[in-house]
C-alpha cells in the first residue's frame, strides 16, 4: 500500500512537473533592455573598431553567383572602413530565402539573433514580430539622412507600424520581359507591348515550331511571383495598388482577366515548365529554345554568369511604364552580441559607397538616388531610368502580409495545374478578407 | 518486506530518468502543440489568446490542405500493399535456404540503412522525364532502351502520377525492412505444420495460403502499423526529391506544415496541422496498442 501511494505520489509530480515546464518552456524571450542595443550617439569613428568586439555576423541567402560577389564587394567596403573586424558570413543558400528562413525564425525565437539578417523589403519583416525582436532604425534613418537620398515614393514603403525596421540595399523589377533576340530577328518581331501582341508573337513562333514562352514553376514560387505581372499587365498600376489596397476587390473582372491570360500563356510554354525552375527558364533563353521569359530582372545576372549576351529586355505586356518593386534590405535584432559593429554595417549598406560595390555585381540597381549611373550595364541603366520616371508598384512581398502573399502564391500554384479561373478567383477574394485587407 | 520496498525505490529510481523525460519531451510538447494550436500565434512572438477551432476550421477550407489529405490517403493505400507484398515475396524467396542467403538479405535491407535525403535525391535524378529537346534521362531512357518507349511518364512532374512517384521510392526504401520482419515470421513457423498440411495433400501455394499466411497475421498486423506512422510522419524524402510538385500533386501534410510554421510564421497553424497528423498516427496506432494489450491479457 506504501509503495502504492509513493508511485501515485511520484506519477502525480512528475505529471505536475511535466505540466509547469510546457507551461514555463516556449515562454516568449524577453526583449533584452533596450540599454544593451548601442544608443545612436555612439555610432564609431569610421576607423576605430570596438576592442570588444572583434566579429560581425552576417545572415543572408546570397551565396550565388552576382549576388555573392556584389555581397563580397560590400564586405570589401566594410573591411576598408573597420579593418579589426572578423566578418561571419553566415549565408544559407536557396531562392527567395526558402531554406534561410526557417532557420532564421528558429535562432531569433531561441535568443542566438545573427547581428544583421538579410529581408525583403515590406511586409515581410511583419513575419518576425519587430516591435519584439527587431531594432527600429528611426534614429540612424535621421542621422544618416536617409530620408532625403531614398527615393521619395519608396520611404512610404520602408516603414511598417510607423518605424523604419530595415535599410533597402537595392532595386530589382519584377516586370519585365526577356527575349531571345536571334529568335526576333529571324522572325522580324519586336518586343510586345501588350498582351494582345504578346500572344500573337506566340502564334506566330509556335507555327514555326519555336516554344513561344519559357517558364518554370517547379520552385513553387514562380506562379505567384509571374501573376503579380500579369496583373499589373491587365490592371495597370493604378489597378493593381487598389487591388492590394483593398478597394479593389478581388472578384473584379480585371483579375478573370489576368487569369484568363495566365492560363492561355502556360499552354504557349515548354511542356516540362512543371519539372524547372526559373533559372531553367532562363536557360531555355540562353540556348535559344525558347523565345520570351517573364520574370524579375536577376534574370539579368543569370544571363551574366551563362556570359550571354544575345538576350532583349522590355516592359513586361501591358506594363510600360510601371516598376514593379522589389528590394532587399538589411534588419538589426535585438540582443545581438556585437551591436556597435551591425550599426556601423547598417551604415554601409546605406551608404553610396556600399551600394555601388554591391549592385553592378548582384544586377539590380541602388536603392539611392544618387549612385554614378556609369557603373551600371545597360540593362541597369535602362532600369534605372525607368525607377526614375515610372510609377513604382509595390512587389507582393511590399504590398502584402506574408501570410496572405503565402495563401496567394498556394492558390496560384493551385490554379496553374488545374486552369479553373472560378475557383482561383473565389479563393483570392476570401485570401484577401482574411488577411482583413478587403472588407 | 524492507528489502522489497528497498527494490522497489530503486526501480522507481531508475525509471524516473525516462519518465520524466518522456513526460517533458514526449507528452509535455504534445500538451503545449495542442495547446498552441488552439490560440492566434501568428508570427514569432507567441500569442496565446484562446481563438477556439478556428485555425482548424480555416484549415479545413484550404486547397492545399485537401489536396494534402487526398495525397496522403494515396500514399498509405498504396505504400502499405506495395512494402507488405514485395517484403513477403522477397521473404519467402529467401526462405528457400538459397545460397549466400546473408549476403541478399543485406543487400535488400541496406535501402533501409541509406538516408531518407539520399534516397530522394537519388529517386529524383532517376525519374527525371527529360524534355523532347534534351532526349529522355533516367528510367525514361532505360524504358526507351529496353523498347518499353510507352511506358515513359513525367513522374512526379506529372501531376497525374503526382505522389505515386514518391511511393516508388518510399517501397524501395522500406520493403527490405517488411522482408526481415516477414522472414522472421517464417522462421518461426514449425516445420510439422508445413509437413502437416503436405500429407493432408495441400500444394505448396494452398499451404501459403492457409497455412503460413494465417500464421503471418501478427506480423503483417505489426508492419503495417509501423509502415503506417511511417508514412504519415514523411518529411524528409518529399523535400529531397520532390518537393509541393506541380499543383501540389507531391504534397503531404508534414511539409506544409513545415512551410506554414517556418516559411510563413504561423505557428498556430502549423500547430493545427501536427495535432491532426497526431490524431491521425494515433488512429491508426491506438487500435494497435489496444489490440496487443487485449491478446497479452489473454496469454
Amino acid at each position: 500500500m506504501s509503495t502504492k501511494s509513493l508511485a501515485f505520489r511520484v506519477l502525480t509530480l512528475l505529471g505536475v512537473l511535466a505540466l509547469m515546464l510546457a507551461a514555463c518552456g516556449p515562454k516568449p524571450i524577453e526583449a533584452p533592455p533596450a540599454t544593451k542595443a548601442p544608443t545612436v550617439t555612439e555610432a564609431p569613428a569610421a576607423t576605430e573598431a570596438p576592442a570588444n568586439e572583434a566579429q560581425f555576423e552576417n545572415f543572408t541567402w546570397w551565396t550565388a553567383g552576382g549576388e555573392a560577389e556584389g555581397l563580397n564587394g560590400m564586405y570589401e567596403v566594410f573591411n576598408a572602413l573597420y579593418p579589426g573586424v572578423e566578418i561571419i558570413n553566415a549565408a544559407i543558400a536557396g531562392g527567395g530565402g526558402t531554406v534561410a528562413k526557417p532557420v532564421l525564425v528558429t535562432r531569433l525565437a531561441g535568443g542566438d539573433p545573427p547581428d544583421a539578417f538579410q529581408v525583403h523589403v515590406g511586409q515581410e519583416i511583419l513575419m518576425y514580430s519587430p516591435e519584439q525582436y527587431i531594432q527600429p532604425l528611426d534614429d540612424l534613418y535621421a542621422e544618416q539622412g536617409w530620408d532625403q537620398i531614398f527615393p521619395q515614393d519608396l520611404l512610404p514603403l520602408l516603414q511598417n507600424n510607423g518605424h523604419y525596421w530595415l535599410v533597402p540595399v537595392n532595386i530589382h523589377r519584377g516586370n519585365v520581359l526577356w527575349y531571345n533576340k536571334q529568335i526576333f530577328e529571324e522572325n522580324g518581331l519586336t518586343p510586345p507591348t501588350t498582351f494582345d501582341e504578346f500572344f500573337a508573337i506566340c502564334e506566330t513562333l509556335q507555327a514555326k515550331g519555336i516554344t513561344p514562352y519559357g517558364f518554370g514553376n517547379g520552385g513553387g514560387w514562380e506562379d505567384g511571383f509571374t501573376f503579380e505581372s500579369f496583373i499589373l499587365g491587365t490592371l495597370g498600376p493604378e489597378g493593381y495598388k487598389s487591388l492590394w489596397a483593398g478597394a479593389t476587390p478581388w472578384t473584379d473582372p480585371g483579375v478573370t482577366q489576368a487569369l484568363e491570360n495566365y492560363w492561355k500563356a502556360l499552354g504557349y510554354a515548354n511542356t516540362d515548365h512543371a519539372a524547372i525552375s526559373w533559372d531553367g527558364a532562363a536557360q531555355l533563353i540562353v540556348e535559344g529554345k525558347a523565345a520570351m521569359f517573364i520574370h524579375g530582372d536577376w534574370t539579368n545576372g543569370y544571363f551574366i554568369a551563362k556570359a550571354f549576351d544575345g538576350f532583349g529586355w522590355a516592359a513586361a505586356p501591358g506594363s510600360v511604364g510601371s516598376f514593379h518593386v522589389i528590394s532587399d534590405g538589411f534588419a538589426m535584432p535585438k540582443g545581438i552580441k556585437n551591436p556597435v559593429n551591425a550599426k556601423s554595417w547598417m551604415i554601409v549598406a546605406g551608404s553610396k559607397a556600399g551600394q555601388e560595390a554591391f549592385n553592378p555585381k548582384k544586377g539590380s540597381i541602388c536603392a539611392r538616388t544618387d549612385c554614378d549611373p556609369n557603373i551600371y550595364s545597360d540593362y541597369l541603366k535602362w532600369s534605372a531610368g525607368d525607377f526614375a520616371s515610372n510609377a513604382l508598384v509595390p512587389g507582393s512581398d511590399i504590398a502584402g502580409h506574408p501570410q496572405w502573399v503565402t495563401a496567394l502564391k498556394d492558390i496560384m500554384v493551385i490554379f496553374a495545374q488545374n486552369g479553373d479561373v472560378a475557383a482561383a478567383q473565389a479563393a483570392m477574394q476570401q485570401a484577401c478578407l482574411d488577411a482583413g485587407v478587403c472588407k | 518486506m524492507r528489502r522489497l520496498t528497498r527494490d522497489r525505490l530503486t526501480s522507481f529510481a531508475l525509471i524516473t530518468p525516462s519518465v520524466v523525460a518522456i513526460a517533458v519531451f514526449v507528452y509535455g510538447f504534445i500538451a503545449f502543440n495542442g495547446y498552441s494550436s488552439l490560440a492566434r500565434w501568428d508570427s514569432l512572438l507567441p500569442d496565446f489568446t484562446f481563438v477556439g477551432l478556428r485555425n482548424f476550421q480555416k484549415l479545413f477550407t484550404l486547397a492545399r490542405f485537401q489536396i494534402d489529405v487526398r495525397n496522403m490517403l494515396t500514399f498509405i493505400g498504396l505504400f502499405i500493399p506495395a512494402c507488405l507484398a514485395i517484403g513477403f515475396v522477397l521473404a519467402v524467396l529467401l526462405d528457400q535456404r538459397v545460397k549466400g542467403e546473408g549476403l541478399f538479405r543485406s543487400i535488400f535491407l541496406l535501402p533501409m540503412a541509406i538516408s531518407a535525403i539520399v534516397t530522394g535525391v537519388v529517386w529524383r535524378w532517376l525519374m527525371s522525364p527529360g524534355t523532347a529537346e534534351t532526349g529522355s534521362y533516367g528510367i525514361n531512357l532505360l524504358l526507351e532502351q529496353i523498347g518499353a518507349g510507352f511506358l515513359k511518364s513525367g513522374w512526379y512532374t506529372d501531376p497525374q502520377f503526382g505522389i505515386k512517384a514518391v511511393v516508388i521510392a518510399a517501397a524501395w526504401q522500406m520493403s527490405g525492412y517488411t522482408m526481415a520482419m516477414y522472414l522472421a515470421g517464417l522462421r518461426g513457423i514449425p516445420e510439422e505444420l508445413r509437413e502437416a498440411a503436405r500429407i493432408d495433400g495441400a500444394s505448396e501455394l494452398q499451404i501459403y495460403r492457409h497455412v503460413v499466411l494465417p500464421l503471418l497475421r501478427p506480423i503483417t498486423f505489426s508492419a503495417a502499423i509501423i509502415l503506417g506512422q511511417i508514412a504519415l510522419n514523411i518529411f524528409a524524402l518529399v523535400v529531397a526529391m520532390t518537393g509541393p510538385g506541380p499543383g501540389f500533386s507531391t504534397d503531404v501534410p508534414a511539409l506544409f506544415m513545415f512551410d506554414t510554421t517556418f516559411r510563413g510564421g504561423n505557428f498556430a497553424m502549423g500547430a493545427a496541422i501536427a495535432t491532426i497528423m497526431l490524431l491521425l498516427v494515433m488512429g491508426l496506432v491506438v487500435p494497435y496498442l489496444i489490440h496487443t494489450f487485449r491478446s497479452e491479457v489473454q496469454v
